[in-house]
């Protein structure tokens, strides 16, 4: 309980968390999936595991789309950037995302014209200000984004701007749980909900996870106490029998989602038959591509895409991890071969996945540790 | 990029009703409301920044406690640097203020 003072309203969180010990009593094991890799990075920044009983366990889930993007799409939209008249404009969480061939930074070194932006509209601006040069945007990320991609597309199309393109690699995160609920080896007693993701699509769309699945799922925000709630909430309907779709974040995620981002993005995509996650392999339907009527602006279609497939080292284990079967330092390679500094697996590069979080505190905490001992 | 940065409304442009100027701990950038349309803020309201739009309303409040548990993530200094658009913003302002000279130059000759 040594983190509680630092966080507001530490008497609050002292209570929420005896509910919980008091809540979850000490016969049974609870395990619950946290969706969001936004969720994964508070919770070991935090160390909520301190606080909670050992009879309640946290699973790490698929929703940090840099984690989830296959190697072979990063090597394909490198490859397209290979033309010198080719700016390759990407977030920055992308850039030190291992390729076959390196990461966009050292890419950038060797000379390609890489540049990170923080918005889909301020890569449009770089073709409005490079009129000479194609601008094209590596679009990741969830729902959350992907919005802001498909209106920058709709104003790219209304200016008439001819310079610009969008490399696709927007993922759903239902069909991901989804996947996830039918892997044989996933036995999950409730999902701790996505907050941002949710203030896009709402809360309807997990109904069927609590009808069909009869799993309860709380869609939850990002504070610590806002965690530690929505756990309550989950025990609560575990304990009663129920399974039900609740929402913690009420101050920010609406029940029906946001309507005109999702308007947005009916307009500019269209859904892919199918498209490969790392670690949980082809999931149908589960991504978006960019509908005929942007074609134009839809990068896989102006440029010649390789179309490569890179399986991950067999070594590194970012499947199991994903799912949850391992935790993060069970895998052979995690802080020997694997690191945040020298990542092999993508878990390992965005401080949303799982290996970098749980490298970056659990394991720097357990080697302090150890140090004291000695010393 | 997964970060919702909350800022202020401090004014929307006259000519185009969905950009904004926003104040972010005293960083101001130009963000898009266009996502908001069902919602439609007005200076002086908190909004939550996604990757440069604007996704949902929230109170003065909320706006405190995201910025303190950005604070608490250690991502405060990400945050920024994402909000300042990695020089872009200062790159474009510059472009603007030699195309303002430039008119009035003309208009001098």
């Amino acid at each position: 309980m040594r983190f509680v003072d630092e966080f507001r309203e530490p008497e609050l969180i002292s209570k929420t968390a005896e509910e919980i010990c008091r809540i979850a009593g000490e016969e049974r094991h609870y395990r619950m999936m946290e969706v969001c890799g936004g969720h994964t990075h508070a919770i070991y920044r935090f160390g909520l595991k301190d606080i909670l009983p050992e009879n309640i366990e946290l699973i790490h889930g698929p929703g940090c789309p840099v984690c989830v993007l296959p190697m072979g799409r990063i090597d394909d939209g490198l490859s397209i950037a290979k033309d010198p008249n080719v700016v390759f404009a990407a977030f920055g969480d992308m850039m030190r995302v291992p390729g076959t061939q390196g990461s966009p930074l050292e890419h950038k070194a060797r000379g390609m014209d890489v540049r990170i932006v923080y918005s889909p509209s301020d890569a449009l601006k770089l073709a409005r200000l490079n009129p000479e040069k194609h601008v094209m945007f590596f679009a990741i990320g969830f729902e959350t984004t992907a919005p802001s991609t498909a209106l920058t597309m709709m104003r790219a199309k209304a200016e008439g701007i001819r310079n610009f393109s969008v490399f696709c690699n927007h993922v759903t995160i239902i069909p991901a749980i989804r996947a996830i609920l039918d892997s044989p080896d996933m036995r999950l007693d409730a999902f701790i909900g996505p907050g941002h993701v949710s203030t896009v699509i709402g809360c309807r769309p997990y109904e069927w996870i609590a009808q069909n699945e009869r799993k309860p799922i709380v869609v939850s925000g990002f504070e610590p106490l806002d965690m530690l709630q929505s756990i309550v909430m989950l025990l609560r309907q575990l304990r009663a029998g129920e399974a039900k779709v609740e929402n913690q974040y009420k101050r920010v995620v609406p029940w029906e989602g946001n309507r005109a981002a999702l308007k947005a993005m009916a307009e500019v995509f269209q859904l892919r038959p199918y498209f490969e996650w790392r670690g949980l392999g082809f999931i149908s339907q589960s991504a978006l591509s960019i509908n005929d009527k942007y074609a134009e602006f839809d990068a896989e279609q102006r440029f010649d895409v390789p179309g490569i497939r890179v399986t991950d080292p067999k070594a590194a284990q970012c499947g199991e991890v994903l799912k949850g079967v391992l935790k993060p330092h069970q895998c052979k390679l995690f802080g020997r071969e694997c690191t945040p500094e020298h990542p092999i697996g993508a878990l390992m590069v965005s401080s949303e996945g799982s290996c970098a979080a749980y490298h970056n505190y659990e394991h720097r905490k357990a080697v302090m540790v150890s140090l004291s001992s000695i010393a | 990029m997964c970060l919702a940065i909350p800022g202020r409304i401090v004014e929307i442009s006259a000519d185009n009703q969905d950009s904004a100027l926003v104040d972010v701990v005293g960083v101001r950038r130009r963000i898009d409301l266009g996502l908001l349309h069902d919602d439609k803020p007005v200076p002086g309201d908190w909004v939550l920044i996604h990757v440069g739009f604007a996704m949902s309303r929230i109170s003065e409040q909320d706006a405190a406690d995201q910025m303190s548990t950005l604070r608490m993530l250690g991502e405060i200094e990400g945050a920024m640097q994402e909000v300042q658009g990695y020089g872009l913003e200062h790159a474009e302002v510059v472009i603007e203020a030699a195309a303002e000279s430039d008119r009035s130059k003309a208009k001098v000759n």
